[in-house]
């Protein structure tokens, strides 16, 4: 069952976990949130469906294919999940 | 589930390159094919002649030969003779650098302009071109180009900083790093690639390769020991031109989409040279995989024929059909797909929404290009891989107990693809590693190492790898080049390293790890270890999943069981146990 999120914090912390599950390496502490998120932290396309299909497991988002675009930075992921995440 | 056969009508094979299949193998000539192809004006054969210089030479100058997409879809246009000016530059650039006959000039770069100059370039020079995958981390590119004892390497500046500079001083071979997209003063012993081209002379004179000189070094995996550099000579560039025709259906003035990138064997037989050959014009997208991307770039430039890969057919499939069908995608004839088996729902999927079936084929980096496939005039049964070229003898054999092997007749028998030696892109070498290349080969036969079945018409069907190597959206990694890495890693024991089945990449790495005394298990170390990987590896290469083992299974001379480990993973039968000697715990 997925809590009701509250905060914009709730949701930078749910994706920097699912991020650092599939890329431990990356730096997170000092990722640009504008930056190209698979270049900064050096994701391919497989990690990229991982990280999709955690972040559906972790916030009950669905994400459908034709939006990943708006999911390429940390911005705009954030903004999709706060947007389709809230009750 | 059975498949029904695409069936094809007489107007596809009125226009296809090989109308009729029986009649074209009969017809066949090696010799005939290179008669297609110019030579040199006074002797010789070299890849980047017949690639460019022919084309300007017979008054075909001014066609584009590259449109270049960058990431954000601006286009940029290369003329046949614009390249040819180019690559004459860098030919004289590796002159002026003292880089001679034979030796080795790397790229580690994107799908930039950049890339396809430094390749033809190298080619004109007479030195040799090895393309590196730019998403290898540094420990895959220090190792091929340590086996491939580089002289230059073509980067640009930030991948030299991550993955080269560390361990530079350790290679005294690599004399010049050119950098492309800018460079900082900073960047000590290098050379500003994009300010040096353009003060190179613009005329060069090809240097005169024969047929058997060596112009491609290609890295593959096996199972076991470090990745093979697979030696390709000029002479290869007959094979990619008759292939790229035959199996491809590639007619000059094609627009021609090979999604492949240049870091492995297709990006380059036919993301590079082939279609140049030919006289198509080549799209290359320098962005990564996005179904709107890809349908608005299929659409925009009209691309004819299109050559990717299971792995994005099946991340296509995932898109729906609602993105294909807002696209004009009319200009399509022919579709074409390889890097593992396509499933046959992928071609009943592309026949039904794009309108026309993806006809899958096979080959290997060690065959050069490709020797089995669905051609445009054949009907196309899903799932197989097709009939063997024109040219090429295919057949399943099995090894015989005196080291030969015996062709199997009866049809749909499994057994190992083999491939009568000779035609002219096969591999002429592993770089330094005689002993390796003569195990390829039984006589006449050199052996592949895939399993497959042939049916009673002649077409061949894949069952499988007979080693342990993994397949990953279309890449081939070897489990003991992850292992190694894991094992450097101080907490690390033993490493296993196999490929679990994915839905999209058809196989991702996953790794089994056993600690050393004094350490724990746990997220954190799981964590750290798959960090570990990444950073030496790539996120290519490196293992997706991770998981702790008290031991590992291992035979009676110590080597790690994958098998085992992959039977177990997957609920399979273990098989024959009889060499095992310490079981998992």
């Amino acid at each position: 069952m997925t809590q009701p999120l509250a905060t914009a914090e709730d949701v930078r912390r749910i994706v920097l976990e699912a991020l650092g599950d599939i890329a431990p390496d990356a730096d997170l502490a000092h990722l640009d949130p504008k930056a190209d998120l698979r270049e900064a932290t050096d994701i391919d396309s497989m990690d990229f469906l991982n990280l999709v299909s955690a972040l559906h497991r972790r916030l009950g988002v669905v994400v459908p294919e034709a939006d990943y675009p708006q999911l390429a930075t940390l911005a705009g992921m954030e903004a999709y999940l706060m947007a389709r995440a809230r009750p | 589930m059975a498949w029904n056969t695409i069936v094809k009508g007489p107007a596809e094979k009125a226009s296809a390159v090989v109308g009729d299949y029986d009649a074209a193998r009969s017809a066949f000539s090696w010799e005939a094919a290179r008669a297609e192809l110019d030579g040199l004006p006074n002797g010789g054969l070299n890849i980047a002649y017949e690639a460019l210089d022919r084309h300007v030479a017979r008054g075909r100058g001014e066609r584009v030969a590259l449109r270049s997409v960058t990431k954000d879809g601006a286009v940029e246009e290369f003329r046949y003779a614009d390249l040819t000016v180019r690559t004459n530059r860098f030919a004289n650039l590796l002159r002026d650098l003292g880089v001679g006959r034979g030796e080795r000039v790397f790229s580690l770069l994107g799908r930039v302009p950049a890339l396809y100059v430094a390749a033809l370039g190298t080619l004109k020079a007479g030195s040799v071109f090895a393309p590196l995958f730019s998403a290898f981390g540094p420990e895959p590119v220090r190792t091929r180009a340590t086996l491939g004892d580089a002289r230059v390497l073509v980067t640009t500046e930030a991948m030299y900083r991550r993955k080269v500079e560390p361990w530079r001083h350790m290679l005294p071979g690599l004399r010049h790093v050119l950098l492309t997209g800018g460079m900082s003063a900073s960047a000590e012993g290098c050379i500003d690639l994009d300010a040096a081209l353009p003060a190179a002379g613009a005329d060069f004179a090809v240097v005169p390769t024969a047929p058997e000189d060596m112009a491609l070094l290609h890295f593959t995996s096996g199972t076991t020991g470090r990745p093979k550099g697979a030696v390709h000579v000029h002479g290869a560039v007959v094979a990619h031109h008759a292939t790229a025709r035959m199996a491809l259906d590639l007619l000059p003035g094609d627009v021609f989409w090979c999604t492949a990138d240049p870091g492995w064997v297709t990006g380059t037989s036919y993301g590079i040279i082939a279609p140049l050959t030919v006289g198509a014009t080549m799209v290359v997208d320098q962005g990564e995989f996005d179904a709107e991307r890809w349908y608005g770039i299929l659409e925009r430039h009209r691309v004819t024929v299109w050559y990717t890969a299971p792995t994005a057919i099946r991340m296509l499939m995932k898109a729906g059909e609602e993105p294909a069908r807002r696209h004009d995608l009319g200009a399509l004839r022919f579709l074409a797909s390889v890097g593992e088996p396509l499933n046959p729902e992928a071609v009943a999927w592309s026949h039904r929404v794009l309108g026309r079936p993806f006809h899958d084929n096979w080959w290997q980096t060690e065959t050069g290009g490709i020797m089995i496939a669905n051609l445009a005039a054949m009907d196309v049964r899903p799932g197989s891989m097709g009939r063997p070229l024109p040219g090429i003898d295919a057949a399943i054999v099995e090894r015989t107990p005196d080291g030969g092997v015996r062709v199997v007749d009866s049809p749909m028998t499994a057994g190992e693809l083999a491939l009568r030696r000779g035609w002219p892109s096969m591999f002429r070498g592993y770089l330094g590693e005689e002993e390796r290349y003569c195990r390829c080969f039984a006589g006449d036969w050199y052996l592949t190492g895939d399993l497959a079945m042939r049916d009673a018409d002649g077409y061949f069907w894949f069952v499988g790898r007979g080693d342990d190597v993994i397949k990953s959206a279309g890449h081939l990694i070897g489990p003991f080049e992850v292992e190694s890495a894991l094992l450097e890693h101080p907490a690390v024991a033993e490493a296993g390293v196999i490929g679990i089945p994915d839905p999209v990449g058809g196989e991702a790495v996953k790794a089994f790890v056993a600690l050393k005394p004094d350490w724990t298990a746990g997220d954190e170390l799981r964590h750290d270890l798959l960090a570990h990987a990444r950073r030496r590896l790539g996120p290519a290469v490196a293992p997706k999943e991770l998981e702790f083992r008290a031991g590992l299974p291992r035979t009676r001379s110590g080597k790690i069981m994958r098998r085992l480990l992959k039977a177990r993973e997957l609920g399979l039968p273990e098989g024959d146990l009889s060499t095992l000697e310490s079981d998992e715990r």
